[in-house]
């Protein structure tokens, strides 16, 4: 069983899987139980100011996206931050951390952007024992009508302005939760970083609507015959987080900076995946708001046994490793040949291949009168398409030509690496020479 | 109320009144809104998909499968009953275990292929239940069809004339209407009348009149026919039994099975049925089955099939047999009828042991008896009352691949016709593909 420490911005956790800030993470009843059951740490839900909390609606406030078997693969919210009084959830807090001195707890906060708000909220809450802040710039519904959460998120200089007046209220750990409803995560990154923040966390919820109400032509989640956009998160939503927590592993000016990486981590897998494109812990919110709490179990055995496989001895050695591998378009090796390959053994002959490949690609794959498909080699331009349809897993692989092989479709022996950098057809590369 | 199983010779009231409805309720219940998701959610939607090559109807089954998926079992319905008028009775009926099950590519890949039977069943019911029917008739073209016969083969038929707009007659000898939809079929797989309610259903089309206890043969002649239709289809089924050859089959107590499952198909109160403590089937196809099964479910204490050939051999399929097995019913293989014994009626039945040498079969020589009250004789059906003159050929009347008979004008369908297997999905393809070719020809002139 591997050790499944991990430091996150100098914050020690016994493992790398955290409660996002949510429902799971809402009061102290549901953070004991995650902490009971195994959970590394938790960022509470999100503080606001002190006085009357934020009021939720009292209709329905998720909507969902489902797969096979009604599997959830998005979720949608509208859900506000804590609807609960600011002392009430600090007086649990305390209570928590004093109780799990050996998890990490974060206090998410998100309050009105005046410097005296951040200020005076952000040393009361240090004296809860948490283990640093994590400042909600990503609350896409609701807060940012009021010049809260992504409003602020949207904008690099208020996010560096709001940074620097927390890390002067405050020693401790300061990560920035990033939203994902802008074109560039790099630019709220290097915000973030200017500001002085220790680390960044993302992706928060993207702006959806999930489904419309046919009957009533009205969003879903429908109150009283009205919708609005809400948050959407889930495995539906983990490819864009990976896409922007690799971008900011990769750019040179944050290359350092700690990422805690969120948006549909599900499995162990999912959760190594983010480590391997940069982060150095994952958080957690739909699955557990989908499964419960003992998912973690699941998370736990399985990053175990991959780095005892893998001979990793700590979290930290997964981290970034696959970003060296994230590149641009540009410098993908052209010369790279594969071709589809059928297994005539584990296929069911269900045609799907066929219909995905003859319809809509490049017409490579040919059905015998007694249904047995057949990669052709001369058209195979190895997009992948079939083995992406195809419902039994590992039933289409990839092969790889060898250096001098023949490539059927071209005529042409595969050569040595060249992109598209130099290639002839390429006006710029040209005219460069 | 007296009898139980144990009760010696033939006797009704075998069980307690009360329970008769739960011994012959729906075999495979109907699915639930809920299990009909999950279910189709399992359809890939194969390409040229081998269920629906596999179905005698060629029912678009990935089609209607996405469409009770997304929602619109209504639609699904009509894909099917475009294919197949009587999709409701045959997804209740259909061996889909030889047929699109079978070759439904999720079989071969995890040995459990989509329910398509139950699915079809889902939006089938679903569409009948709101008693819509999906087709309406095309303009009137004048031209008039005779239809003899009402089983699946018939009816399919008529439908399909019906709606290109010709007017269709039906001559049925029997009193109803559905042939062994209504006589033969399990009463556990169309439960609750539903043959009957099928047909109803099915006529709201228009344009058919059906005359009961009108027999080819008897008082009414093809010749007749053809004179006053501009064309025929002949649906007559095989209405003859084969004959048992073995001493004393004459004795009380041997019956066929047929008229044994007519009986209990038409009997309003099972409970005033009488059945044989110990029940002898002999047979190896669905007929058999459906005897021995219904003795046992009516509550014959023993019952017993005995086929001649090995297990492999029995038309019946390996789940039909499953079948008859998990309801306590035994099956001895390789055993030929040689006598009945009995003073008067039947009391034992003895057989002689087979064995089979280079595909013939003879006996061994050893001899053994079972205990019989009743012996159901389920060894194939024949075709009587073909007319006159007409080109028979394997003891069916002989049809090109769209139903032509050797007679101008006369078409003929179902189990009486040759080509396909005798099974209600066959001979409504079968009835529908002559329909349209009557249409064709009817059309040309
Ligand atoms: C006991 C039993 C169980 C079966 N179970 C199944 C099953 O589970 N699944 C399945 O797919 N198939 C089953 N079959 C087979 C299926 O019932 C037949 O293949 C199907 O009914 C054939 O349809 P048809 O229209 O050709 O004939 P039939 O259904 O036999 O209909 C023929 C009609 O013609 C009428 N008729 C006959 N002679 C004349 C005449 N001279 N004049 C006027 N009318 C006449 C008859 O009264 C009858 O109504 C079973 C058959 C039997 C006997
Ligand atoms: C109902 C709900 C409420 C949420 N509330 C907050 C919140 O108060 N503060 C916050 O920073 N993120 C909030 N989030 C966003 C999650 O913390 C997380 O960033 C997002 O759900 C993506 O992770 P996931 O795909 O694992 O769910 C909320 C998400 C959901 C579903
Ligand atoms: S999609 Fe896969 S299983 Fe289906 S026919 Fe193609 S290779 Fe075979
Ligand atoms: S009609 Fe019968 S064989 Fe055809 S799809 Fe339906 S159940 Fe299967
Ligand atoms: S073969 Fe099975 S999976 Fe494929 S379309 Fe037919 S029912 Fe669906």
């Amino acid at each position: 069983m591997a050790d499944l420490t991990s430091t996150f911005c100098g914050i020690t956790s016994p493992n790398p899987f955290w409660l996002a800030s949510a429902p799971p993470t809402d009061k102290e009843y549901n953070v004991r139980r995650a902490f009971e059951a195994g959970w590394g740490g938790v960022v509470w839900k999100t503080l606001g100011e002190e006085g009357p909390p934020v009021v939720n609606v009292n209709g329905p406030r998720y909507g969902a996206i489902h797969g096979a078997d009604r599997r959830l693969l998005g979720l949608n919210n509208i859900e506000l931050i804590t609807d609960r009084p600011l002392e009430v959830n600090l007086e649990e807090m305390t209570r928590v951390k004093k109780d799990f001195p050996d998890r990490a707890l974060i206090a998410s906060v998100m309050v009105p952007c005046d410097a005296e708000s951040w200020k005076s909220i952000i040393p009361r809450i240090a004296e809860t024992g948490c283990d640093g802040f994590e400042l909600n710039f990503g609350c896409p519904h609701g807060m940012a009508e009021r010049g809260m959460g992504a409003a602020v998120g949207q904008v690099p200089e208020y996010i560096e302005m709001v940074t620097r007046w927390c890390k002067e209220a405050t020693g401790l750990p300061v990560i920035v939760k990033l939203t994902p409803n802008i074109t560039n995560i790099i630019l709220p990154a290097e915000a973030a970083l200017r500001g002085g923040a220790d680390a960044v966390s993302l992706i928060n919820t993207i702006n959806s609507i999930t489904s419309v109400n046919l009957d009533s032509f009205a969003p879903e989640p429908m109150i009283d015959g009205k919708g609005t956009h809400g948050g959407y998160c889930g495995p539906a939503v983990k490819p864009i987080a990976l896409n922007m927590v690799a971008e900011i592993a990769r750019n040179p000016a944050t290359a350092t900076l700690p990422i805690s990486g969120i948006g549909g981590v599900t499995t162990w897998r999912d959760a190594a995946e983010f480590l391997a494109l940069g982060a150095s812990n994952v958080q957690v919110c739909t699955a557990a708001m989908t499964y419960g709490f003992k998912i973690v179990e699941e998370m736990i055995s399985g990053l175990s046994q991959y780095m005892d496989e893998k001979g990793f001895t700590s979290v930290a050695e997964i981290s970034g490793r696959a970003v060296p591998n994230v590149t641009d378009w540009q410098y993908l090796n052209l010369n790279h040949v594969t071709k589809a390959v059928i297994n005539q053994d584990d296929c069911i002959n269900c045609g799907r291949c066929y219909a995905a490949c003859e319809d809509t690609s490049h017409q490579a794959i040919s059905m015998s009168p007694d249904r047995v498909f057949t990669v052709m080699d001369d058209e195979c331009v190895a997009c992948n398409l079939c083995v992406n349809v195809c419902p039994v897993e590992g039933c289409i692989t990839m092969k790889t030509l060898d250096k001098g092989e023949v490539d059927e479709r071209t005529g042409k022996p595969v050569g040595d690496y060249a992109n598209w950098t130099t290639h002839p057809n390429n006006v710029a590369a040209c005219s460069a020479e | 109320m007296s009898n139980s199983p144990m009760t010696p010779a033939i006797a009704a009231g075998r069980l307690p009144a009360e329970s008769y409805t739960a011994q012959f309720s729906d075999l495979h219940p109907v699915l639930d809104h809920h299990e009909a998701l999950v279910a189709s959610d399992r359809c890939y939607f194969c390409h040229d998909a081998p269920c629906m090559t596999a179905c005698p109807t060629s029912i678009d089954v990935p089609l209607f499968i996405r469409q009770i998926a997304t929602g619109t079992p209504e639609a699904a319905a009509k894909t099917i009953f475009e294919q197949n008028i009587l999709g409701g009775m045959c997804a209740r009926v259909c061996p889909t275990e030889t047929l699109c099950e079978e070759a439904c590519v999720r079989e071969k890949a995890e040995g459990k292929p989509v329910e398509i039977g139950r699915l079809q069943r889902y939006a089938t019911d679903t569409l009948m239940a709101k008693n819509a029917h999906p087709f309406a008739r095309a303009e009137a073209t004048g031209k008039t069809v005779a239809v003899v016969g009402a089983g699946p083969a018939g009816l399919s038929a008529a439908h399909r004339l019906a709606m290109k707009g010709h007017d269709v007659v039906m001559f049925e000898a029997r009193p109803k209407s559905g042939g062994l939809n209504e006589y033969g079929i399990a009463s556990y797989k169309a439960p609750g009348g539903f043959a009957q309610s099928e047909v109803d259903w099915l006529l709201q089309i228009g344009g058919i009149t059906v005359e009961h206890g009108k027999k080819l043969g008897e008082g009414l002649t093809l010749a007749a026919l053809q004179d006053d239709y501009d064309a025929v289809f002949l649906a007559i089924g095989l209405a003859g039994v084969n004959a048992l050859r073995a001493e004393g089959v004459d004795k009380a107590g041997v019956l066929d099975a047929v008229d044994f499952i007519a009986d209990l198909r038409q009997s309003t109160d099972l409970s005033t049925l009488p059945v044989g403590r110990n029940v002898v089937v002999i047979g190896g196809g669905m007929t058999a089955v459906d005897a021995a099964v219904q003795s046992k479910l009516l509550g014959a204490q023993n019952v017993t099939i005995v086929y001649r050939r090995g297990k492999d051999r029995m038309s019946a399929s390996d789940y039909e047999q499953e079948l008859a097995t998990s309801k306590g019913v035994q099956i001895i293989y390789h055993a030929a009828p040689v006598a009945v014994h009995g003073n008067g009626a039947c009391a034992e039945m003895e057989f002689e042991f087979t064995q089979e040498v280079d595909g013939t079969l003879t006996g061994t020589g050893e001899t053994f008896r079972l205990a019989a009250d009743q012996v159901f004789k389920a060894i194939g059906q024949t075709l009587v009352g073909a007319p006159e003159g007409i080109k028979i050929e394997g003891g069916k009347i002989a049809v090109s691949a769209t139903g032509r008979t050797s007679m101008a004008g006369v078409w003929a369908g179902g189990d009486c016709a040759s080509g396909g297997e005798d099974l209600t999905v066959t001979a409504v393809a079968e009835g529908r593909d002559a329909a349209e070719d009557i249409h064709a020809s009817l059309m040309e002139g």
